[in-house]
């Protein structure tokens, strides 16, 4: 594991170097994105001129959900997010190549196609969850911050999973590629606002069946100390590492399994 | 007469290489109608207490929010960059010299591919929605001024992606004006919320502005708020940005082609 | 000493659909690969030739583990390439022809270190085998280019010392020398010859230009249709098909196949007729007259053995 992870961060230095030749896109690239992002923070504060508060919630109480859940999202879409470009690899038979080195496919997609332009998501992110956190009237305790920092990583080991399980389907599907952008795109911007606005189907699914709700938005309500009005179960709060460690095991198995189909049948 | 059969055969090409990528185009839509979905709650939630704002009622907000999803794609909201790449790959000087009208040939093409896109990923989220939600639909009348709308939009659209493009040919890299042009037509143009639940000024300006004339506009003669003199008025300014914006897409091609004579291609 | 390859009756098919009508599709099973066993001992350099198509692509997927067989058994080095894919990966070496296993952004030399990261190899020993491959190849000048401004002489040297750079036990090449220029395949070979010769790597060479075979190969295998139809010295196959030359004629007129002797006519369309001849026996010059003597000629030309042709030849004697 650590040799992977040694390998893995000399790829990216690698893949960093030969990016950083064009610098002037990158940058641009990366205030455009920042920007865009920042639109959907710009749309919250536009909802917010009208009203003092949003399905119960006070603007930067919103916003720390925002944040959070943008946090989750943009850290899987910097390191994971690149296995969609699985197929292009398998239309151009270049993933032969990686399947003849010794290191996990996975890895070497995501090394391979990391862009490190995407971290002007991240920053517009990290930006609304640091002026939220700021704003918001909560007491710090350890407790809550320890809930925070570990929504975070369990978030983007969530998002990360779909990702995944989104590429071990382009290996039936090969132009399903825009499939998984639903769960994830779609995803990210349904956990932007307090689940309970949201019809029962769309909170089932996209909330707790593909468990996007415990990337921000269960963890969140016990920072703020909200009820829960969407399961009334109080445990769920706290069980976003759990769900995150399971999802994480399923994915393993669907992307081994699907590797292994793949071997079988490829051309 | 040639002419024109010739721009309609561009056309179908346009529409026929988008009618290919079938299975990209399932999963496009259903992003967009989850998306789709995800907007309509939110505004449904600010129009529970704020009922009627902006002007508009639940019904036609959410028929708003399904309708914008279905103009995304037709109007490449999300940004589009052929002329840019082939610029890049210096394919596109085959392009310059074919004795076809530069601009027409590519305005040919888009409406091919938005024809496409309209029917393709315009018209099923709004059939979801409409299994769902209560949706407040054009009478026929109303249609005739949703597609003369919708027309013009996408002139204003190609209008200003055009000039975009054309930038390539003077700056190494146009892909982050490209990105500007995205942000300002997804925000200003009304597409993530109606420009109605701007600020007073916000709203004023928007309207003025290009960027409303693509998708907000039709959008809005969608919801039947625009009769008479008040919809000619709105249709003028479309109309108006669109021979503005052509116009200038035509200068700026003669600048291009003045300025590859000079460099030797 | 056991062998570094085995491979024991090894299928491999594939389900293809195939369109039927306008709705239907039926699924039809090819084979790509039909009962194909093997030994490569330590140290042999053995050429893998046959027709395209015949099943050499899906033969080395299989060795290097991106196919997993649909029967029989595979080993590399003691391994099994379907079960243990990163273990054998460590082992094995690969050149794919067209594909480029380096880093197109990036200098040459970061690509070699990249590599020697992947495969664990000590610095000491990876600078050491740098030295002497950029010897032997001639890489100095180059080293610091990106590989995407490199000639493709150039790129192909990079690739052929990027899958040696770590010592492999065994490197499967597939088609190395193909679109190089002649001073940059005989580079090629005279490296591959050396590192066969002073590190013992086994070497699986799969190409359509005889003359690599001729230099490198003292065993060859030819696969058509997925089976392996000859597999022995390449000196037997030398000197039973590769004196088999073609005279190509084109007669005034069509006639009835030519009797003339020391060849055989194997062909006839129209005017045009073939006669294969063995070019040990019969000098081309004698045929060429004792073929103007029997009827009129307008055009000739004489055609070597393609390993199209060696393969068919070999194909009609063993079918």
């Amino acid at each position: 594991m650590g040799d992977t992870m040694a390998v893995y961060g000399r790829l990216l230095a690698a893949r960093i170097r030969g990016q950083w030749q064009y610098r002037t896109s990158f940058f641009v690239y990366l205030a455009a994105q920042f920007t865009i992002t920042l639109l959907d923070f710009l749309v919250l504060l536009v909802i917010f001129t009208h009203v003092p508060r949003f399905a119960g919630w006070s603007l930067w109480e919103v916003a720390l959900l925002y944040g959070l859940a943008g946090v989750s999202f943009r850290l899987a879409d910097l390191v994971v997010s690149q296995v969609e470009y699985l197929p292009r690899h398998l239309l151009a038979g270049s993933f032969d190549r990686m399947l003849v080195r010794p290191l996990g496919a996975l890895v070497q997609l995501s090394a391979e196609e990391f862009e490190l332009r995407r971290v002007g998501t991240l920053a517009e992110a990290l930006l609304v969850l640091g002026l939220a956190i700021a704003h918001v009237p909560v007491h710090w305790t350890w407790a809550r911050v320890a809930v925070l920092v570990s929504s975070a990583l369990s978030g983007a080991v969530i998002f990360a999973c779909i990702w995944i399980l989104g590429a071990a389907f382009t290996f039936l599907v090969v132009d399903g590629r825009e499939f998984i952008n639903a769960f994830t795109y779609g995803g990210n911007f349904l956990s932007q606002y307090p689940l309970q606005i949201y019809g029962t189907a769309l909170r089932i699914i996209l909330g707790i069946v593909v468990p996007i709700g415990f990337a921000a938005f269960f963890p969140v309500l016990y920072i703020l100390g909200k009820p829960d009005p969407v399961t009334g179960v109080a445990v769920i709060r706290f069980l976003s590492p759990a769900v995150a460690a399971a999802m994480a095991l399923l994915t393993r198995a669907a992307w081994r399994g699907a590797i292994r189909h793949h071997r079988s049948t490829g051309s | 007469m040639g002419g024109l059969r010739l721009y309609l055969e561009v056309a179908r090409r346009g529409f026929r290489r988008f009618a290919t990528y079938r299975a990209a185009t399932v999963a496009g839509v259903s992003t967009n109608t989850v998306f789709g979905f995800v907007r309509a709650y939110i505004l449904i939630a600010l129009y529970h207490l704020r009922p009627h704002l902006g002007g508009l009622d639940l019904r036609q907000v959410v028929t708003y929010t399904f309708v914008t999803q279905g103009y995304l794609m037709p109007m490449a909201l999300f940004g589009w960059t052929e002329i840019e790449e082939r610029v890049r790959t210096g394919d596109i000087i085959g392009d310059l010299y074919r004795p076809v009208d530069f601009q027409g040939y590519w305005l040919a093409l888009d409406v091919g591919r938005a024809a496409y896109q309209f029917l393709a990923r315009g018209v099923p989220p709004v059939l979801v929605a409409a299994l769902f939600f209560s949706l407040r639909l054009p009478t026929p009348g109303e249609w005739a001024l949703v597609v003369v709308s919708s027309a013009l939009g996408l002139a204003v659209s190609f209008g200003l992606r055009y000039l975009v493009n054309l930038t390539s040919f003077w700056l190494l890299d146009a892909r982050g004006l490209s990105q500007m042009l995205v942000i300002c037509e997804m925000f200003l143009g009304g597409i993530m919320i109606p420009i109605t639940v701007f600020p007073h000024g916000l709203e004023a300006a928007s309207r003025v502005l290009p960027f409303a004339s693509v998708a907000y506009l039709p959008v809005e003669f969608f919801l039947g708020r625009h009769t008479g003199s008040d919809a000619l008025a709105t249709l003028g300014i479309q109309a108006l940005w669109a021979v503005v914006l052509l116009g200038a897409g035509r200068i700026a091609l003669g600048a291009v082609m003045r300025k590859l004579v000079v460099q030797g291609g | 000493m056991s062998p570094v390859v085995e491979v024991t009756g090894v299928t491999k098919a594939f389900t293809v659909a195939r369109r039927r009508g306008r709705l239907r599709r039926r699924f039809e099973q090819v084979v790509a690969v039909d009962d194909v066993s093997f030994t490569l001992a330590e140290g042999e350099m053995v050429g893998y030739i046959g027709p395209n198509g015949a099943g050499k692509s899906t033969t080395i997927k299989m060795l290097t583990g991106i196919l997993v067989p649909s029967a029989g058994r595979v080993r590399v080095a003691g391994l099994d390439p379907s079960r243990q894919r990163v273990e054998v990966a460590r082992r094995i070496g690969v050149v794919f022809g067209q594909r480029t296993q380096l880093w197109w952004d990036l200098p040459l030399r970061d690509s070699f270190e990249l590599l020697r990261h992947f495969y664990r190899v000590p610095a000491p020993r990876h600078a050491a085998n740098l030295d002497t491959f950029s010897q032997l190849l001639d890489m100095g000048p180059f080293l610091d280019t990106p590989v995407r401004q490199l000639s493709l002489g150039q790129r192909m040297r990079g690739e052929i010392t990027a899958a040696l750079l770590h010592d492999p036990a065994i490197v499967y090449l597939d088609e190395p020398t193909i679109g190089l220029d002649v001073v940059s395949k005989s580079q090629v070979r005279e490296f591959l010859a050396s590192m066969n010769r002073q590190r013992g790597t086994t070497v699986l060479l799969t190409t359509h230009d005889l003359a690599d075979i001729e230099r490198l190969c003292r065993r060859v295998m030819i696969i058509d249709r997925g089976r392996v139809i000859h597999d022995g010295p390449l000196a037997d196959i030398v000197a039973r098909y590769g004196q088999q030359r073609t005279l190509v004629v084109d007669l005034a007129e069509p006639r009835p196949p030519l009797e003339v002797e020391g060849a055989t006519t194997v062909a006839v369309d129209g005017p045009r007729q073939w006669l294969a001849f063995d070019g040990s026996a019969v000098s081309a010059s004698a045929l060429v007259a004792a073929v103007a003597a029997a009827a009129p000629l307008v055009d000739l030309s004489i055609e070597e053995p393609g390993i199209e042709d060696v393969v068919r030849r070999i194909y009609t004697e063993h079918p």
